[in-house]
């Protein structure tokens, strides 16, 4: 094991032990190793087993089954476009084509330099403010295309990405 | 433990200091309809330059209003001025900050070039200030659950209780057995606002005659696009929710709670974790419970992305910490539920009247609202329409009403098409529809359903046949995969749905998706798959035209299903095949394009 590998275990193991709920779960540890790394590695799926004693193939299940879980590393700035039916009325086509077109993508995923993660998402709760995306968390609404990849373009060079129009 | 009225004392005390202290007092709206417009910029210039001027102010986070087109949305107190009234900015930029706190400090208005008010809400006119109270959007609104949103803070239990809070707990624990407490909430008319409209008293009634440990498990997964109230009364006012888990562990027996929320809603979830905390520390949450004897437990659970976790037995999976896939019924929740316990799954908004039912009674609820629906109906209204918002508004009212005089009609004066209603599942109503109520029955009779509250309002210039095939898209994806007729089915509605948009259709293509529909209707496990058609079926019903120029002119009549139709293409099905991850770098499932959702 190499000494990178055994830090990332380390770190897993040790998100999944600080857990305080009562309620601790296969999806409640998969989540604590999500908040802590932002992705699932391998070694997550096998320590998960290990603490809610349970097996590889249950905590895979239980992975692969839930859309909010990546397996590999996420890009440094995380865009989150929703597609919902309001924000589909109200211009999301033009937006995710824009974001796609910008950012050299053909479908949600990594750009080539891992600098943005673009994911499509079902409904991000502020439809009276669409069409909605998120930058690294946080929120923006009446959004349009030009106002979009103005946000990709600050957060890729690390400016702030908060909420306004 | 503290009794009630040593709180009530206390809370009191503090809501005095706020509302008439010697400091202002400063509210910003921060639910997520005004994150998503900048309030957290706001809030920070706002604290920022207090602190810098060592002003004498509170500075405080509150809910939604409602109107959330006019968000963000900021209101002050000044003290000793205006008899205590609030004096609201709309549309809040951080550089207005300045002059919104001198504004708080002084008691005197914004030179003209200033931000100006949008206008007061209070019991004192303020000179040359509209009062909010005639706004459509807040006078016919008439606020039950959504009580304190935009006017308490949802990180201050003692707001709470100095507006009444836990007065209906504290009359059901000291006043009234479980089953007078059952009865008074049957005898209310409080029909779940999940989307189902089962009677809420009746579905406690069948946790009564189990032994514990039994469970209260109150539902925000609310993945419906287009709804956002459940996520609304967390972030705003999450103590009337646990309160209402309270009242309705006392009524049932049960002795343990949980909140689903879906991972990543980050503000509802730690405004939800935050209340719980101040509850424990309060006496409100734990053992003896206002010294009765009386002890309750609430917890947040976190589940995934998964649209059919809201499904009540599928969201039992995913608290066990297992894929959110439907079980088989029988046996109902109420005998095994959760860990194979009895429980109940209420919604948070059927959860968050509980207070003022048994605080006010059920005769005073049962008079709101018409028919069979009584009390209020929160609407999410969005889409293209002037002023979308949340309203509370009584049930009864028409959808003419919230769409028009509250939501001031479609966006550009375009003619209205169709509302899409109730979720992703509940169906479209045409532009005839303005004279249907708002009631669970006569929607149901109108060929859409209330359900959890979204009202999308949808133009002229929008094709039937892109919107279904949006609709149809998030209901594929959101598929669990578990019962066939629900993932194939959907899976070849998307498919026809795609070829009829695209002009490319088949002959027969209308009856096979009938045909698709009814064996889904029949077949599947759930709702989502029994329910899975619906979209089609109604469009179908309202606009057939729309369909069959598409598929007879190859034309659309609008123009508007032209644009590149983005969806995801990777679904739960697909998922099953994955690699297992020792043998996979990437184990992301191969994208699946069958869907056909290309761009």
């Amino acid at each position: 094991m190499t000494d990178e590998s055994a830090a990332l275990r380390e770190r897993i193991t040790a998100a999944i032990k600080a857990q305080t709920k009562t309620n601790v779960n296969v999806l409640s540890s998969l989540h604590a190793v999500l908040d802590e790394i932002g992705y699932i590695p391998d070694a997550a799926i096998e320590e998960v087993a290990d603490f809610t004693d349970t097996t590889i193939n249950e905590v895979w299940g239980v992975a692969s089954f839930y859309t909010n879980f990546r397996f590999t590393p996420p890009g440094d700035n995380i865009v989150e476009i929703c597609w919902g039916p309001t924000c589909h009325l109200l211009g999301a086509p033009d937006i995710l084509r824009a974001a796609l077109d910008a950012l050299g993508l053909e479908d949600e995923g990594e750009t080539a330099d891992n600098a943005v993660s673009l994911k499509y998402n079902t409904c991000l709760g502020a439809c009276s403010q669409a069409p909605v995306m998120m930058v690294n968390h946080r929120l923006a609404g009446r959004v349009t295309a030009e106002s979009a990849l103005r946000r990709i373009a600050d957060a890729r060079s690390g400016g702030n990405s908060g909420g306004g129009h | 433990m503290p009794a009630y009225e040593e709180l009530k004392a206390q809370a009191d005390a503090r809501w005095d200091e706020l509302t008439g202290g010697a400091a202002a007092w400063i509210r910003v709206g921060s639910a997520m309809c005004a994150q998503a417009v900048g309030a957290f910029d706001v809030r920070d210039r706002l604290a920022d330059e207090i602190a810098a001027r060592g002003a004498d102010a509170n500075l405080d986070e509150v809910g939604c209003l409602g109107i959330c087109y006019a968000e963000p949305l900021v209101d002050v107190v000044a003290p000793g001025k205006w008899g205590g009234s609030r004096l609201f900015f709309g549309g809040v930029s951080p550089d207005d900050a300045p002059a919104i706190l001198d504004a708080a400090l002084t008691g005197e208005l914004p030179p003209s070039g200033g931000p100006q008010p949008l206008g007061y809400l209070g019991d004192t006119a303020i000179d040359g200030v509209p009062n909010l109270a005639d706004l459509p959007g807040i006078r016919m609104q008439q606020r039950i659950a959504l009580r304190n949103a935009g006017h308490t803070a949802p990180s201050d239990i003692l707001q709470y209780i100095a507006n009444g809070g836990y007065a209906g707990l504290h009359k059901a624990l000291f006043e009234l057995q479980p089953d007078e407490v059952i009865k008074e909430v049957t005898d209310s008319g409080l029909r779940g606002r999940g989307g189902a409209a089962f009677p809420t008293g009746v579905k406690w009634s069948f946790m009564t005659r189990s032994s514990p440990p039994k469970y209260i498990l109150c539902n925000c997964e609310e993945g419906d696009p287009g709804a956002y109230n459940d996520k609304g009364i967390l972030e705003s006012d999450p103590y009337t929710l646990l309160e209402g888990m309270c009242i309705a562990g006392y009524a049932t027996g049960a002795t343990n709670g949980f909140v689903f929320v879906r991972h990543g809603h980050d503000g509802p979830i730690s405004r939800a974790e935050r209340a719980i905390e101040q509850a424990y520390e309060y006496g409100l949450l734990g053992k003896n419970i206002l010294n009765s004897d009386f002890d309750f437990d609430i917890e947040v659970a976190l589940t995934g992305e998964s649209y059919v976790a809201g499904e009540e037995t599928a969201l039992m999976e995913a608290i066990e910490g297992h894929r959110s896939q439907p079980r088989f019924r029988p046996p109902f929740p109420a005998a095994f539920g959760v860990w194979g316990k009895p429980s109940t799954i209420n919604n948070v908004k059927s959860l968050s009247y509980a207070p003022e039912i048994i605080a006010k009674g059920a005769e005073w609820f049962s008079s709101i609202g018409v028919n069979r629906s009584s009390g209020t109906a929160i609407v999410c209204l969005n889409g293209k329409v002037n002023y979308p918002g949340l309203y509370e508004v009584p049930m009864g009212l028409t959808l003419g009403q919230v769409v028009n005089d509250i939501g001031g009609g479609v966006v550009g004066g375009k003619r209205l098409k169709m509302l899409q209603t109730g979720g992703p599942l509940g169906g479209v109503l045409g532009a005839d529809s303005l004279g249907v109520h708002i009631d669970f029955d006569e929607m149901r009779e109108a060929g859409a359903i209330f359900g959890s509250g979204g009202v999308i309002v949808i133009d002229e210039d929008t094709c039937a046949v892109d919107i279904t095939r949006n609709l149809v898209a998030f209901t594929q994806y959101e598929s669990c995969g578990k019962c066939f007729p629900c993932r194939l089915g959907m899976e070849q509605l998307l498919e026809v749905v795609d070829r009829v948009v695209k002009f490319d259709s088949r002959a027969g293509d209308l009856d096979l998706m009938r045909s698709i529909g009814r064996t889904m209707e029949a077949g599947s496990l759930c709702g989502h798959g029994q329910l899975g058609f619906g979209p089609i079926r109604s469009a179908l019903q309202h606009f057939e035209d729309d369909f069959l120029a598409h598929i007879e002119r190859r034309e659309c009549p609008t123009g508007g299903c032209l644009r590149p139709a983005i969806s995801p293409n990777n679904t739960r099905p697909y998922a099953m095949d994955a690699p297992a991850p020792q043998r996979a770098q990437s184990a992301r499932p191969a994208a699946a394009a069958a869907a056909g959702g290309g761009v």
